[in-house]
């Protein structure tokens, strides 16, 4: 079995952010920058995969980011993929995630072999899209189960447990297939020190547009025109008193002035 | 301008974000002539009470295939919606078959896709969506292009439902031969989590609690609320990590995103990564006894007050209040 990870750079949950004064991106300054969370989950699942002993030829990981997104490759190097793809080019920079999911397909149709299961997080917490699994499902023309919380393997066969509103859906699929990886499929570990050390000496491949012919053709669907800090809410009113006046206010305040009661 | 809406439905019940769309897709344009697309099996009851909403055309495509959710039989499906409706907008619940289809959508038709929107604006022939981004730290703004299909899949919430109308438009029926390669992937089995309470993501209100309640036992009092409020029951990650509560109730960043009409927040500290999953809820109340908590930040009413005394209280004031 061949197992592609596919991660992305984005800023530390708990980072502050701050628009910049282009008005289109945000402060970068000191901004603390790790792989994506959900993408920790896919880069475990292949190893976990591996260490259980299903017979796994190779992981990699694959990203399109700028000259710093290396740093997470070296991570899921760490972590104990095997080698890494950096697709690094100003030119396919993009938020549009249907753009950049088509090049990813491109860049994966271009290795020598096929992969039989590709993983991808649910959603990047940058963009909160959710859409490049999917997408790149659907341009390599394989199934995919999204939001996955549990998953089992044994030969080509496949069963993955997912989470939807109220309720688990129970999939099954012969491999290829690709699934987006949710909280609760498994613990990412920390890379240790010597693994760190390691990683440095494993390969790490820089695409260009040029090493991707074919990539001109695909274009944007969308632009990101602005942002903007989100919409202030109106300040804390504190209900005052003993807890039993307290209760009797908060309930007619949702009543008579919130109107969600 | 022609707007498909994605009519979601799993065993028969319409998705409460459904009737949202029609005002959503209103508010995009005011003489817009709205189709609606309905896939699944045996769907006469949930067509009839579609019929009642004011929709110019509604297509139906009812197939044994499209029984359980799988996405690549519904996006064929929906794609042979979209060639007899030929709309310029297609509107989906930001739900999890909604953002689960759509991009499938996109990329089989080369549209133009925006997820979780909560505003549009046309302009010209692109139209530019507002979405939450970094958790709902900042917001948006996208265009999409003019020359293409566009496709949204709209935050639950965000538009008020329309209500029903007399209108009675037919379905017509679409026949689709699924290709045997799309038919790869089996759902096997939908299992129901709530046992018997409702889901965060479907409830217009969410009672949740922290790690403060100590324990599973004492989340008893959020549920007897909850009864009270027919509201459903949330948690902090640290509440479920400690086993108080399954993850399928966690609310945040690595959980679920909620956007409920009245979001109660008991003993629950306001850690980004949980503003991440309940920000967008239209009035946000915290209990917690301590004032500088940052729940308080994001949130329209605070009691600092201890949750203990405060939810039995809550429960039978809300009690007085409905007549429960
Ligand atoms: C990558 C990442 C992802 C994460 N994802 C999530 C997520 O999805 N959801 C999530 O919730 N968290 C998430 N977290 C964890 C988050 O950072 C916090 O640790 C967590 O939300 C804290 O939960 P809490 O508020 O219940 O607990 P605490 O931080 O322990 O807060 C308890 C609060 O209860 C108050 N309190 C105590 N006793 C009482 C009482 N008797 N009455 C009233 N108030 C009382 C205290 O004042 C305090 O404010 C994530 C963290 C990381 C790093
Ligand atoms: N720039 C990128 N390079 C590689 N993979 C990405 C990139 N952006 C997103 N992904 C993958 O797609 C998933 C969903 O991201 P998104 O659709 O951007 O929310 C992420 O969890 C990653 O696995």
């Amino acid at each position: 079995m061949r197992i592609l990870t596919i991660v992305k750079q984005v800023p530390d949950s708990n980072a502050t952010i701050k628009i910049a004064a282009s008005g289109t991106a945000i402060e970068t300054a000191g901004l603390k920058l790790v792989m994506n969370p959900f993408d920790e989950f896919a880069v475990e699942q292949a190893i976990q995969l591996r260490e259980k002993g299903q017979p796994v030829e190779e992981i990699v990981a694959l990203t399109i980011g700028d000259d710093k997104a290396a740093e997470i490759l070296r991570t899921a190097l760490a972590m104990g993929a095997d080698r890494a793809l950096h697709v690094c080019d100003p030119t396919l920079l993009s938020h549009d995630e249907v753009y950049l999911a088509e090049i990813l397909a491109l860049a994966i149709q271009k290795q020598p072999q096929p992969f039989d299961l590709i993983l991808t997080g649910k959603q990047a917490i940058d963009m909160d899209a959710g859409e490049i699994g999917p997408a790149l499902a659907e341009f390599l023309n394989r199934p995919h189960v999204g939001a996955v919380v549990g998953l089992e393997i044994s030969g080509k066969q496949l069963k993955a447990r997912r989470r939807v509103e109220g309720a688990e859906e129970y999939m099954e699929v012969e491999l290829p297939a690709l699934l987006t990886c949710e909280k609760g499929l498994c613990e990412p570990r920390y890379p240790s020190l010597p693994n760190l050390m390691k990683a440095k000496k494993k390969p790490l491949d820089t695409l260009k547009a040029a090493d991707l012919p074919g990539v001109e053709k695909i274009s944007r669907r969308s632009e990101l025109v602005a942002m903007q800090p989100p919409a202030a809410r109106k300040g804390c009113k504190f209900v005052e008193g003993e807890p039993a006046q307290m209760a009797k206010e908060l309930v007619r305040l949702l009543r008579e002035e919130a109107k969600v009661v | 301008m022609i707007i498909l809406i994605f009519a979601e439905q799993r065993q028969g019940h319409r998705h409460g974000a459904v009737t949202q769309l029609f005002t959503a897709a209103q508010a995009i344009s005011a003489d817009a002539e709205i189709h609606v697309a309905l896939l699944g099996h045996q769907l006469n009851p949930v067509a009839a009470e579609l019929q009642k909403y004011p929709a110019a055309k509604i297509y139906g495509v009812d197939h044994a295939e499209l029984e359980l959710y799988r996405p690549q039989p519904y996006v064929q499906a929906l794609d042979a919606v979209l060639k007899q409706s030929k709309p310029h907008l297609v509107l989906l619940p930001a739900s999890f078959m909604g953002r689960d289809l759509a991009p499938r959508l996109a990329a089989r038709t080369g549209a133009a896709l925006a997820t979780d929107c909560i505003a549009f604006t046309p302009q010209g022939d692109s139209l530019i969506v507002t979405r939450p981004v970094y958790a709902g730290k900042a917001t948006a703004q996208l265009k999409l292009a003019a020359d293409r299909l566009k496709i949204c899949s709209v935050r639950p919430n965000t538009f008020a439902a329309a209500a029903p109308t007399s209108g009675n438009s037919a379905v017509e029926k679409i026949t689709v031969n699924f290709d045997a390669a799309t038919l790869r992937l089996k759902n096997n089995q939908w299992a129901s989590t709530s046992s018997g309470v409702k889901d965060v993501t479907e409830a217009d209100i969410v009672v949740s609690g922290g790690r403060s309640l100590k324990n599973a036992d004492n989340f008893k009092i959020l549920y007897e609320l909850a009864a009270v409020l027919d509201a459903a029951v949330g948690a902090s990650r640290a509440a479920c990590d400690a086993g108080y509560q399954p993850h399928s109730r966690q609310v945040g960043l690595t959980g679920k995103t909620v956007t409920p009409k009245l979001y109660l927040a008991f003993g629950i500290d306001g850690a980004i990564q949980h503003l991440a999953g309940m920000r967008g809820s239209k009035c946000i109340v915290a209990i917690n006894t301590k004032k500088e908590a940052p729940i308080y930040n994001v949130a329209d009413y605070g009691c600092v007050a201890d949750l203990f005394t405060m939810a039995p209280l809550l429960k039978s004031e809300f009690q007085n209040l409905l007549g429960k």
